[in-house]
């Protein structure tokens, strides 16, 4: 699977006009009585995708796959999948599989029978259905546990017998609620990348949400950042982390200094923007349609910024302030430099001397510059 | 309570087993008498057993009372379990307020009302009287308190679980009987064992509903009993206490051993 990297690369049919979507959300509002949980949402989803809903909790991630599955109505709007419009098919009838956020495991049956359960369904010959349960047992490497109850396991194990139950099918698409919430750091990356091969494998299309960040940006070809029934932002996991197009991706993914200003004076391909805080004049590279006055923000990551005990020669930003907090990870340094007007900027450095001669410490005063196209400007 | 028993907790405990179980105890010792008059001890005998599978009388009333008892607590268990199914699924249906106060009036309603109406029922639509209509009756007013009994289990049942069955594939049937049936079956055998112990001690909606050639057992034995207690009554009875004490302590076994177990796998699991 070594090539993965440079096929996942190359697959983008969202960039491609002639690409037909085959998940569509159109205008597709839910509500709850009065409560609105996803509003007005449109969304395509690619054949072969793999895709990944962000948002803070009862933003209405699991309200939209469960109208994808079947088990909510959208209040209006139409879903489409794969050209049809899935209004009124009951979910026995979609193409589409589920991973429940609360599993779901039928207590009443062993891991095994719960996992062959869809695949009686399908009326599978016993022995392919063996196999199948067996690659899938592998495949989550709960083998020895294949005659236990659900009751009789942890909540990890549990999690990776919803995992394998609703991929044993193979479906066309498969819905993954939180599917690796509950497992440690190794067997997630693990799962995580086992996941991503059988996906390629079978051509499957995946729709997961998580809330680990780091889980979609490793596995997802493109991410949604949802707030509150809407959906923010729909790209790569590169261009969400480093072109996001407002204030709460940026916030939301990552970490990021955030500058609020008004833009001073305008020329072609870059704009200065008179800081909010009165401690600098900002020049930054943006093509942003924005007037002079405006309100901007200027969001810059925490390792797009340099920390120096001197004003470095030759750079368009600088602000001075004092070493307020120094975070020290092993890999990087992590710097929290209070301004002179009292904010606290963060900035990142790589660890990639052993030793540095004359380090930055507690109290120093030093010097946060950047480049002109570290940062994006933000107008909302 | 500092782990020991006052002496007016024990005094009350008694006195209110004492209340409890005094008559039936009374009932089971003079089931025994070897004498005739029921309030005068004669000695230890069998012979009101023996003699009761000679009277025909009661055997027949008391073969009558077992179908009547098994039929109705089946369709009723079938009929209440549907009942629950929709209270709780169909939450947001109109005039579910009032079908759900219709299914459950029967519960309070007074027995004599329950009786007197399915008579005049039956009278209206010159229905004769015997078996069938019994039957009926009693599938009528038990099919209530099997629902309650559902219902309460179906309120705390993990809808997510039948979704999982249809998201894989599952038809709404299948995973009923799959899935949402095993799962609550335990409520659905309570309930049946309800209904049947119901329809086994019932006497007045009996007694309207009833015709010719279908008295029940409680029947029977009101109308015996008015000609005078005998023995033979509180052999029967005796024998009516017997199986409803070993149902009653079967069932607490099978929970108990079932619990016992669940709790052995728990530990199996975590020391894994
Ligand atoms: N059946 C329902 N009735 C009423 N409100 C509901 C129902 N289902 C969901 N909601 C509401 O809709 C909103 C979105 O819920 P949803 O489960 O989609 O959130 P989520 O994004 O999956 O959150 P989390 O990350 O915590 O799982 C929540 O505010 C929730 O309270
Ligand atoms: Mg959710």
């Amino acid at each position: 699977m070594k090539s993965l990297g440079s096929i996942r690369r190359s697959f983008a049919p969202w960039n491609d006009p002639a690409a037909k979507p085959y998940i569509s959300f159109r205008g597709v509002t839910k509500r709850f009585g009065d409560f609105v949980a996803v509003d007005d949402l449109s969304l395509d989803i690619y054949e072969r995708e793999f895709f990944a809903l962000l948002g803070a909790s009862g933003c209405g991630k699991t309200t939209l796959l469960r109208m994808l599955a079947g088990f909510e109505e959208p209040s209006s709007g139409q879903i489409l999948l794969d050209g049809q419009d899935l209004c009124g098919i009951p979910p026995h009838k979609r193409p589409v599989n589920m991973m429940f956020q609360s599993y779901a495991l039928f207590p009443h049956m062993t891991v095994e029978a719960n996992i062959a359960f869809g695949l009686k369904q399908d009326g599978m010959p016993k022995p392919d259905i063996e196999k199948r349960v067996g690659e899938m047992l592998r495949l989550v490497k709960l083998e020895q546990f294949a005659k236990r109850k659900p009751h009789q396991l942890s909540g990890g194990q549990r999690q990776r017998v919803a995992l394998a139950r609703s991929i044993a099918k193979r479906p066309k698409v498969l819905l993954l609620d939180e599917p690796l919430g509950a497992l440690d750091k190794k067997l997630r990356e693990e799962t995580q990348f086992e996941l991503t091969d059988l996906q390629y494998e079978l051509g499957m299309t995946f729709v997961i949400v998580t809330h680990d960040q780091e889980e979609a940006m490793t596995m997802a070809d493109r991410i949604a950042i949802m707030d509150k029934g809407k959906v923010l932002q729909v790209a790569t996991p590169a261009e969400i982390y480093e072109a996001p197009n407002s204030r709460y991706v940026a916030d939301f993914v990552g970490s990021v200094n955030m500058f609020e200003g008004k833009v001073a004076e305008r020329s072609a391909g870059s704009m200065r923007i008179a800081d909010a805080g009165g401690a600098l004049t900002i020049k930054a590279d943006n093509t942003a349609d924005v007037a002079n006055g405006d309100t901007v923000w200027f969001a810059i990551r925490p390792e797009k910024l340099r920390v120096s005990s001197k004003r470095p020669a030759d750079v368009p930003n600088a602000v001075e302030g004092e070493i307020w907090d120094i975070g020290y990870v092993g890999d990087m340094t992590i710097y929290h430099v209070k301004l002179d007007d009292g904010r606290i900027v963060k900035a990142s450095t790589v660890n990639s001397q052993r030793v540095v001669e004359d380090p930055l410490t507690w109290h120093d005063r030093a010097w946060i510059s950047f480049a002109a196209d570290a940062g994006v400007v933000l107008i909302r | 309570m500092q782990g020991s028993w006052s002496r007016f907790n024990i005094v009350s405990l008694i006195l209110g087993f004492a209340f409890l179980y005094l008559p039936i105890v009374l009932l089971v010792i003079f089931s025994f008498n070897e004498s005739r008059l029921v309030t005068v001890w004669a000695g230890f005998s069998t012979r009101w057993y023996v003699s009761l599978f000679s009277n025909q009388g009661l055997l027949d009333a008391a073969w009558v009372t077992a179908r009547v008892a098994f039929i109705s607590a089946t369709v009723a268990t079938v009929l209440g379990t549907m009942a629950a199914l929709a209270l709780t699924r169909y939450t947001r249906f109109r005039g579910r307020l009032l079908f759900s106060g219709m299914v459950f009036a029967p519960l309070v309603m007074p027995e004599v009302i329950t009786g007197l109406s399915l008579l005049l029922l039956f009278v209206a639509v010159n229905f004769d009287r015997g078996f069938a209509t019994v039957t009926i009756a009693h599938i009528t007013f038990s099919m209530c308190f099997v629902a309650v009994v559902v219902q309460s289990r179906l309120l705390t049942f993990d809808r997510s679980l039948e979704e999982a069955a249809l998201d894989l594939g599952a038809t709404p049937v299948k995973a009923f009987f799959q899935v949402t049936l095993p799962i609550i079956l335990p409520a659905v055998v309570a309930g049946w064992m309800l209904a049947f112990t119901l329809s086994l001690d019932d006497l007045v909606i009996a007694s309207f509903t009833s015709g010719p050639g279908a008295t029940t057992l409680p029947m029977k034995i009101y109308s015996q009993v008015r000609l005078g207690v005998t023995p033979e009554i509180n052999a029967v009875c005796t024998i009516l206490i017997a199986i409803v004490t070993i149902g009653v302590i079967t069932a607490a076994i099978v929970n108990k051993r079932r619990e016992v177990q669940r709790l052995r796998d728990e530990q199996a699991a975590r020391r894994l």
